[in-house]
């Protein structure tokens, strides 16, 4: 294992990281203010990799594609949130997660009906192929680290948007409480499709991004999703910054996982451990902390 | 009004035992299909409806059981009085780790740490290139029950319907117990349960473990029904169905969702015929009666006949949006 193989692997997994980053924050989000568990996400991703692939035959060309299908995902959430979300703020989590899982189910089925159940690839837009040498004796192709740049970008602008603005004061008061926001003039509904677009979106960045890398396909999401939830798990529901931080550790950890462990262990359990390793570090975190390391919410 | 509920009882079980074998073998098939995640999902209520848990990772325990189950027959061990308990042991086992460190959780993080252990478990499956990887493995035959050979389908049906009633007593007997309302009674508010001297986190592994075991059988039926497993059985989607299977027939019931389960196959094997895309069709039947619906068929039934009715469940959720709790002030500490 060379250094430059494993600079690699951690640009990789800071990359990942990022891209779960992307997924997470919207569940933490969505969560830590309007108290909703939303399996949903996971379809906003797969959304966000097929409108891009609708786009860009419709159009032919990335630079209107992307805009497009972020549109497209955002109306989708708008949609989403009026019609299925907002009779779920005041149920319980039980319905919550039906009602979401039913909703993932609808969009696997649908994006099957309309695109077919083959899985697509999606090429690198062509001004971001190539690689450059980051390191001497390594190249890394430039399009994963404009995908990182972008999620930092992206994250940056959550950031400022939550603690500089006045649009994020509401969100904090309204995940603080409901009814006084509510009270003081603000319109709390309007609040809320703004939060659930917001994240929508960011899943749809992600999936966007991810889409020439992984492929467009039915349920694409899902995995995804599933470690997202690991991440909002290790870094404690409703903290954004547990988000990024869990979801470094999980980037990271299971792309190097991937490249470390057949070093060590060569047996037919190796495959096993590779896909187990994020789901230990998660058992670990639990062993420490009930709640994950950056607790916003004790129950 | 139990002797409707009796009367109600009486007419499943008739129907269950009297018209399979008149409808054939695909129909026969089609029963024990129903009684088998019927049976998952009773497990999946025992811990729903019962115990406040809400559990995204059922299938996982399912899948170990047929696991256990299929490779057992592989290996030549085709006796079920040996092959299904040493299933159910596993399973239970595997209820035990994963119980352990979840229930340290509650609400929102246990849906998603159950969710996670279940897909460590479909991973590991996965892994198991000795047994088909993705692809599963099948099964030689099915196991014989002592002397009696359960390759014939009726036959086959008939123990099953034998075990899912046999599993209802017991999960009634349970239920009923003085443990069953210690559950219930943490279910319903476990600091009020803490102080009365019953640690929450022991009953809630117990009855975890004893969910677990109950879709392990369920998983070794199926191993045995299909004569083939795969990680399929562990699929993360199958946990969310056997939810929906306890949510459309009624929850915090034991008869509840077993009739969930015969509706959600008969749902899908009437699409079936018209249309490969019925997922789009359960899809929003499922939101629709999480928004619109306040009850399943069962308590539907229930109510309709005058027998009996059925609450909602009370779920283990610290963080639920209370409006009352909202305006009290303290009352939510």
């Amino acid at each position: 294992m060379t250094l430059a193989l494993l600079v690699e692997q951690l640009f990789n997994g800071v990359q990942f990281g990022l891209m779960l980053f992307l997924m997470a924050v919207g569940v933490t989000l969505v969560f830590g203010i309007m108290r909703v568990i939303n399996l949903a996400q996971g379809s906003l991703f797969m959304l966000g990799g097929y409108f891009l692939m609708a786009a860009l035959a419709w159009t032919g060309s990335y630079g209107l594609a992307i805009p497009l299908a972020f549109i497209g995902a955002a109306l989708v959430a708008v949609v989403l949130e009026i019609v299925v979300l907002r009779p779920l703020y005041r149920r319980g989590p039980l319905d919550q997660v039906l009602a979401t899982f039913g909703l993932t189910l609808f969009f696997n089925e649908a994006v099957t009906v309309i695109w077919g159940r083959e899985s697509i690839p999606l090429s690198i837009p062509p001004f971001l192929t190539g690689s450059i040498e980051i390191i001497p004796g390594s190249v890394y192709p430039i399009y994963r680290l404009v995908i990182t740049a972008v999620a930092i970008v992206a994250g940056l602008l959550l950031y400022l948007l939550i603690a500089r603005t006045r649009v994020g004061a509401l969100i904090r008061a309204g995940s603080d409480n409901r009814e006084i926001v509510a009270a003081l003039g603000i319109n709390i509904n309007l609040l809320y499709t703004l939060i659930f677009a917001l994240s929508a979106m960011l899943a749809a960045l992600a999936g966007i991004m991810m889409g020439p890398l992984l492929s467009v396909e039915p349920g694409a999401g899902d995995p995804i999703l599933i470690l997202a939830l690991v991440v909002v798990v290790i870094g404690g529901i409703g903290s954004v910054r547990g988000a990024l931080v869990g979801a470094l550790m999980v980037g990271i950890f299971d792309t190097l996982s991937r490249v470390l462990i057949p070093l060590v262990v060569q047996t037919n359990a190796t495959s096993a451990l590779v896909g187990m390793a994020v789901y230990v570090l998660m058992a670990v975190v639990l062993l420490f902390s009930r709640t994950g390391l950056f607790a916003a919410y004790r129950g | 009004m139990t002797l409707r509920r009796g009367a109600l009882l009486f007419l499943l079980l008739a129907v269950a035992i009297a018209l399979p074998p008149y409808c054939g073998t695909y129909y026969t098939r089609f029963a024990t299909q129903i009684a088998i995640y019927g049976m998952a999902a009773l497990s999946v209520d025992l811990l729903l409806g019962y115990s406040g848990l809400i559990t995204f990772g059922q299938a996982a325990l399912f899948g170990v059981g047929a696991y256990a189950a299929g490779m057992l027959t592989v290996y030549g061990l085709t006796d079920a009085l040996v092959t299904w308990p040493l299933a159910v042991v596993v399973s239970m086992l595997f209820a035990l780790a994963i119980g352990a460190l979840s229930l340290r959780t509650r609400g929102f993080q246990f849906i998603m740490v159950t969710l996670a252990f279940a897909q460590m478990v479909y991973y590991f499956a996965q892994s198991l290139r000795n047994w088909g990887g993705d692809d599963g493995f099948t099964l030689p035959q099915r196991d014989s029950l002592g002397f009696i050979s359960l390759a014939d389908h009726t036959t086959f049906y008939y123990v099953v319907l034998a075990l899912l009633v046999l599993v209802v007593l017991l999960a009634n007997r349970i239920v009923r117990s003085e443990f069953g309302m210690v559950i219930r009674g943490i279910r319903d508010n476990e600091r009020r349960a803490a102080a009365v001297g019953f640690p929450p986190y022991p009953y809630k592994l117990v009855i975890f473990v004893i969910a677990g075991g109950i879709a392990g059988l369920a998983g070794a039926l199926m191993a045995n029904h299909a004569k083939f497993v795969s990680p399929a059985t562990m699929s993360w989607q199958l946990s969310g169905e056997l939810l929906a299977m306890v949510i459309l027939g009624s929850a915090n019931s034991l008869i509840g969702p077993i009739v969930g389960a015969a509706f959600f196959l008969a749902f899908r094997d009437v699409l079936s015929d018209f249309t490969e895309h019925w997922m789009l069709f359960f899809g929003p039947l499922l939101i629709a009666r999480v928004l619109l619906v306040k009850d399943g068929i069962w308590g539907m039934l229930l109510r309709a006949t005058g027998a009996d009715k059925v609450g909602a469940p009370k779920v283990d959720f610290p963080e639920a949006l209370e409006p009352a709790a909202d305006s009290k002030p303290g009352a939510a500490e």
